[in-house]
């Protein structure tokens, strides 16, 4: 054995969450005391868990939650051109989910309603007017089910990408509420 | 069973057969399992959702209306139908709205545990949330058009077994829907009563009876077994 030999170089992962709720990350954080051992084998790239506000290049990218405005499809992009594999997280991001609930009604209608005018301020990213799921902007390479997807298909998704192989889900874990 | 008793071979396994027997009923009596969404053992068969296509002897049918036969060769689990079956499966829900984490069904659902035993995990196609509005009219049945995926068990059990003839199914292509037979068209003003077989056997959640959505809670339900639930 070589003691010299450099450790495998660790897979680089950004994650975000678009229209979504941030409960697919509260479970990826339900792999409790195995993220020690993920965070040997992982490094964060862009993600609520560094802060880093931009995507670098990464290996993988898990994504959270619906297309509902510009900005999110800007993201996703972002996400698309500089991760090898995408993943989709979640309802949300599979089907468009909860927020795909106001497809049926007017979006100026809903913002006139909730907040007694249409905002109109430079910073807000423009509404989209039917909340997408992510596979009809970018091409997705792989998809996590559920509300949230169980800790247990993070642990099975990130555990085959490091060992290089095809991740398939496990029976059980293919869920969808 | 004797040796001599006629048999199918349904993936390798020989399925006993009875006369009168189609593939699904035989292979259903026999403990194997044929996916489908639109059979049930209570009403005819009407071949409509194609999820239980199989290749007897290399052709492709439905299996809950073919008859079975002696000595068939009939193949279930193939690469080519398993992904056929997904496919079904993936347009089926983009037809629809179907929003399994806001679902009273959900564990209890067909449709659910067929695609999550198909390894579905994405849609694969644009999602077309079609406009349908909900008939919330009759006190005690909910009709939630959004989910309804066209079988016609809600049909046949209100013609075979209620004998009501209640709903029906029209229109063509994607604005087919299940129509119901009362003079303003809403459930409330037809014949269904809660106590008829139409308003239980829908095998999603878009004929509901009101107030035992979650009698039994999630996790406790008919399809919250070892494969679906981990």
């Amino acid at each position: 054995m070589n003691a010299s030999a450099p450790a495998p170089r660790k897979l680089r992962v950004a994650t975000v969450s678009l229209g979504g709720c941030f409960g697919c990350h509260m479970s990826l954080l339900d792999i409790d005391e195995r993220l020690f051992e993920l965070i040997e084998k992982v490094e964060f790239d862009r993600s609520p868990l560094t802060d880093i506000k931009t995507v670098g290049e990464c290996d993988v990218g898990l994504i959270e939650g619906g297309l509902c405005n510009a900005e999110n499809v800007e993201v996703l992009r972002a996400f698309r051109a500089h991760c090898t594999v995408l993943v989709a997280v979640g309802a949300c991001a599979i089907t468009g989910g909860l927020p795909a609930l106001r497809n049926h009604l007017d979006v100026g209608g809903i913002l006139q309603s909730v907040y007694g005018e249409v905002p109109d301020d430079p910073e807000l990213p423009l509404p989209l007017n039917r909340v997408l799921p992510i596979h009809e902007v970018v091409h997705i390479d792989h998809a996590l089910p559920g509300c949230p997807p169980p800790a247990d298909a993070f642990w099975q998704l990130l555990q085959d990408l490091i060992a290089g192989r095809t991740p398939v889900p496990a029976p059980g874990l293919i869920r969808y509420d | 069973m004797s040796t001599g008793d006629p048999t199918f071979e349904l993936d390798g396994q020989r399925v006993p057969l009875q006369p009168g027997d189609t593939i699904l009923a035989a292979a259903a009596r026999a403990g194997l399992d044929i996916p489908y969404l639109c059979w049930s053992a209570e009403v005819s068969a009407s071949a409509s959702c194609r999820v239980c296509t199989v290749l007897a002897d290399g052709r492709p049918v439905a299996a809950c209306v073919t008859p079975a036969v002696a000595g068939q060769k009939v193949e279930c689990r193939t690469p080519s139908l398993d992904t056929q079956r997904l496919r079904l499966l993936q347009m089926l829900f983009v037809e629809g709205n179907h929003f399994c984490p806001g679902c009273e069904k959900s564990g209890n659902c067909l449709l659910q545990v067929q695609a999550e035993r198909a390894g579905m995990t994405d849609l694969n196609f644009e999602v077309l949330n079609p406009e349908r509005p909900v008939d919330a009219s009759h006190p005690d049945v909910l009709f939630e058009p959004n989910r309804c995926i066209l079988c016609q068990l809600c049909v046949r059990a209100s013609d075979e077994i209620d004998g009501k003839r209640v709903f029906a199914i029209g229109g063509h292509g994607i604005a087919t829907r299940l129509l119901i037979d009362s003079p303003s068209g809403r459930l409330g003003d037809s014949a269904l009563s809660v106590g008829d077989r139409a308003a239980h056997i829908c095998p999603v959640g878009a004929l509901l009876p009101k107030r035992v959505g979650f009698a039994v809670p999630i996790g406790q339900r008919r399809f919250d077994t070892e494969d679906t639930r981990g």
